[in-house]
């Protein structure tokens, strides 16, 4: 090649015509949906606003999938799928995203691993060509592999064991479950990577990769039935396989408040508190996962919400206060309460704040003001995530792979709408008690009396 | 100092602009339209129905840039503090009103400018309730002692906190290290002490001084006409405080006279590892030729050579990059990664033999073609949105790039050539004269590879 191909110059044009028009906006009931012989399901929302698609391929496998000894692998073979097959060897597949213009990158979490291509819509029959050969023909090489685990090493280092506030999360989290896998890390502990091998991860590739256990989503300037065709051409024919059975291991009852300290170095102490909760299954027949996640809005969904503006700024207890509902996912719901004490105070003095603001709620109720305010953040929230196609992607293949359905996101804005003060008042009373409790407090150490640590302790959620 | 974040998006932001420059058509193909509101202020703005909301900021010369090391940390105690009570509201009304249209007020702050942003649904009433409370805030912020005293309380710890942490560490010795005194070198968030000491009487002035009408940057984006965006950037600016005195600069940044590395300890697992030096002015002739040329170093990702070299081929790093960070006066080209402690000198040979090798023979031709594709051929991916279209217009205004930049774009991006990139990387990027800081590394490990001076 010595200069660009007349392609991208054409490209641009066409999207010069597109962005002034800018096209009307996309709406659940625009969305089409097709599932193949093979059991892939293929999930389309045009939004034209741009000649661009978003391409993502979900698979519903997770940390949560991983046996004891392996945690991590998931995560790792995430990292190895971008290592190459037969037909497109190491490095050539961000290779030719690139060359098309388009971002590449992939993500891994408890309950799902996703893979994304940004890309001029022209451009989708190659992410479909790329994402279907790795489906089905991915090569492991002992090489790769090893430097691979490596670079995951380094970004737990990096993402979890130099960061406190990771520490803690990672050790609460398997403090807070005694059985069900939530309680492992999504990157893995560094001894199960230590000891990872590349059988293990091939293991897990051969079994849960597959097109019954994925689901395609695009998002952007397409039309669907041409995407259902693509689709048909490029992923149609990969055989699908019989899935190994999930075992639910569902964590146990708690029976008794939990604590934990967790002494690393850093400056400030750190009050870290995880109710139980119950998690959404039934959307369309529950209440209290809706009630839950308006307490959560209500408590520190924005700088006039309780936490913030009682214990930061009336009683300036706490330099940092928040309230996040966990009750969406494969596993157990959790309700978080955090907070910073400020200055002078202590990791105690911010429980026992945070302790009486859960007992303001159980014993005066929220006000119709609060909840109201919440719902219009809601409902505007709603229009502003619709400029991002990233996002909207993102939102139909979360909850498609966890086993909802796309269609539930304007089912949740509807039942959050008729969410009472009564009811965020009842599920506080019923779900923020001592017996299904752990809190975790962070003691600060001195960084100059830590020994510097070659292999060390762990950490937080996982993003990409 | 501005945030790693903040650089990476001006870089990209710049880019994006360029590649609309294609067509040949008589008319800007995104149509932007500019003015100036009665008070001086320039105004930039594009219509956009498709989604019923308005993304509306304003922006002036009041970054940490403006910051003296005597009070530093002012600059971004004053913008985050204006709407902690304005025009008669509490702190609490102003992000009640806010939130009770659904509204969203944030800061917007790095070295050059600072101001704010609201992003609102577009429907009259909400709009002008949340565009009231936005030019209460901007006009009549009000600093109390008493909320100023409780701010900088808490500033002071999560200082604090950042100040161990081997990432804030690396920054601020690398700032400190390639700017010396000139005001780049300040960490935004200022000092412990330094932010412990400012008084409200330090932020009324920086914003009676800063916060001026004339110097100011409107951009809107979003659901409304022309007409009603007129009103509304009059309704932004008029009360605004007027220019006393000389307009405010920027001192010129000095080149290093010689190759620095220091070496600090810490107990984190990974080094942390920084190196650089002064780079390019948002406004620099070179600017497309370097930003092409460092797509091939270490700013594209998986297809860069620092990748390849550090974490592809030898599993050295999770992330490792380069970029130029162009400001008003020269910004910092930028090399970093984090690795394990006892690896750092291994890596860091690595990372130098790549840079030093790129400057001395440049890229090759297949490098410089794969790069100008990703760069014309994703540009559509950076005006796909009305967040990105709007941070372009304000880049555009604040930076006083002409109103066609983007119809230059792509040939801008298209007349690179590889000798080009060569010839501006050796003016530009001297690998005997960087700044090298490692956080955390053993003592005998970077006691060859960075001696501490």
């Amino acid at each position: 090649m010595t200069a660009l191909p007349k392609f991208f110059v054409v490209l641009i044009l066409a999207f010069a015509g597109l962005t002034v028009t800018s096209a009307a906006s996309a709406a659940i009931d625009d969305v089409a949906v097709k599932e193949l012989a093979n059991g892939l399901r293929v999930i389309v929302k045009p939004d034209r606003r741009a000649p661009v698609v978003v391409s993502m391929v979900w698979y519903r496998i997770g940390s949560v999938d991983e046996q004891g000894g392996v945690t991590g692998v998931a995560h790792v073979l995430e990292h190895m799928m971008f290592k190459g097959t037969k037909a497109v060897p190491a490095g050539e597949f961000s290779r030719l995203i690139a060359g098309a213009g388009g971002r590449d990158n992939a993500f891994t979490s408890r309950d799902y691993t996703g893979y994304f291509q940004t890309l001029h819509k022209s451009a989708l029959p190659l992410s479909f060509r790329l994402e279907a050969d790795r489906m089905a023909n991915l090569v492991l090489s002992p090489e790769e592999f090893a430097k691979e685990l490596k670079v995951v090493m380094e970004e737990r280092r990096w993402r979890t064991d130099d960061r406190p506030q990771s520490v803690m999360y990672e050790r609460l989290m398997a403090t807070a479950l005694t059985a069900h896998p939530y309680r492992n890390p999504v990157i893995g502990w560094m001894n199960d990577l230590e000891n990872l091998s590349i059988d293990d991860t091939r293991r897990f590739y051969e079994q849960w990769y597959s097109p019954n256990n994925a689901t395609v989503v695009v998002v952007g300037d397409v039309v669907p039935a041409e995407v259902f065709t693509l689709a048909e051409q490029y992923f149609g024919a990969i055989p699908r396989k019989a899935l190994p059975p999930r075992k639910p291991q569902d964590e146990p009852q708690q029976i008794g408040l939990k604590r934990l300290t967790v002494k690393v170095p850093a400056e400030q102490a750190q009050v870290l508190m995880a109710y139980r909760a119950p998690r959404l299954s039934r959307p369309a027949e529950e209440w209290e996962p809706y009630a839950l996640d308006m307490l959560e809005s209500v408590l520190s969904g924005n700088p006039a919400a309780r936490l913030p503006q009682r214990l930061v700024k009336t009683d300036r207890l706490a330099a940092a206060a928040g309230a996040s509902y966990e009750g969406v996912g494969r596993g157990p719901g959790f309700f978080y309460l955090s907070g910073t004490p400020a200055n002078g105070r202590t990791a105690a003095e911010m429980e026992q704040g945070l302790r009486r603001e859960v007992l303001r709620v159980i014993e005066d109720g929220v006000t119709q003001e609060e909840l109201e305010r919440v719902k219009a953040q809601m409902i505007a929230a709603q229009v502003y995530q619709r400029d991002s196609m990233f996002f909207q992607a993102r939102q139909i293949g979360w909850l498609e792979t966890i086993g909802l359905s796309y269609r539930d996101e304007s089912l949740f804005i509807e039942k959050l709408q008729q969410v009472t003060a009564d009811q965020v008042r009842e599920v506080a009373r019923k779900y923020l008690i001592d017996d299904t409790l752990t809190v975790a407090y962070l003691d600060p150490q001195p960084l100059n009396a830590a020994p510097a640590r070659t292999a060390p302790p762990a950490g937080v959620r996982h993003g990409n | 100092m501005a945030t790693n974040m903040n650089m990476q998006w001006m870089f990209r932001a710049a880019f994006a602009l360029m590649l609309l420059a294609v067509t040949h058509s008589a008319h800007a193909i995104l149509p932007i339209e500019h003015w100036r509101t009665s008070a001086g202020a320039k105004v930039y703005f594009v219509a956009n129905r498709g989604l019923p909301m308005l993304d509306v900021s304003i922006e002036m010369p009041a970054g940490s840039a403006f910051d003296t090391s005597e009070k530093s940390g002012l600059a971004a105690m004053t913008n985050g503090l204006m709407r902690l009570g304005a025009a008669g509201m509490s702190e609490d009304e102003i992000a009640r009103r806010l939130a009770d249209v659904g509204a969203i007020l944030s800061n917007r702050f790095d070295s050059d400018r600072a101001g704010l942003m609201l992003r609102t649904l577009s429907d009259t009433k909400r709009r002008n309730q949340a565009l009231e409370v936005m030019a209460g805030v901007l006009s009549a912020p009000v600093f109390s002692s008493a909320i100023v005293e409780r701010e900088r309380s808490r500033y002071a710890s999560a200082l604090k906190e950042a100040d161990l942490t081997p990432d804030t560490q690396v920054n601020r010795e690398f700032y400190r290290l390639v700017y010396g005194k000139h005001p780049y070198a300040l960490r935004s968030s200022g000092e412990v002490d330094t932010v412990s000491r400012l008084q409200s009487d330090d932020l009324k002035a920086f914003y009676r001084k800063h916060y001026v009408a004339e110097q100011a940057v409107v951009a809107i984006m979003g659901d409304i006409t022309r007409q009603e965006a007129e009103a509304m950037a009059e309704q932004l600016t008029r009360a605004l405080p007027r220019t006393i005195g000389p307009a405010l600069s920027l001192p010129e940044v000095q080149s290093l006279p010689a190759a620095v590395n220091r070496m600090i300890d810490h107990p984190a697992s990974q080094s942390h590892i920084m190196i650089g030096a002064p780079g390019i002015r948002r406004d620099d002739p070179d600017y497309f030729t370097l930003f092409v040329g460092n797509y091939v170093l270490g700013g594209g990702g998986f297809v860069s050579r620092i990748t390849e070299e550090v974490r592809q081929k030898r599993g050295l790093a999770y992330s490792a990059y380069s970029y130029f960070s162009p400001l008003q006066v020269r910004g910092p080209f930028i090399i970093g990664m984090q690795t394990r402690r006892d690896q750092a000198e291994l890596a860091l040979s690595v990372v130098r033999n790549t840079l030093r090798e790129f400057i001395d023979k440049g890229p090759t031709e297949q490098e410089v073609i794969a790069a100008k594709q990703n760069i014309v051929g994703g540009f559509p991916m950076r005006i796909d949105s009305n967040r990105k279209i709007h941070d372009y217009l304000a880049l555009i205004g604040y930076y006083n790039l002409p109103i066609d930049y983007l119809e230059t774009f792509v040939a801008n991006i298209e007349r690179v050539t590889a000798a080009d990139i060569k010839a501006a990387f050796a003016r530009r990027v001297d690998p005997d004269r960087l700044v090298t800081v490692v956080v955390g590394a053993d003592q005998k490990q970077t006691a060859t590879a960075a001696p501490a001076r």
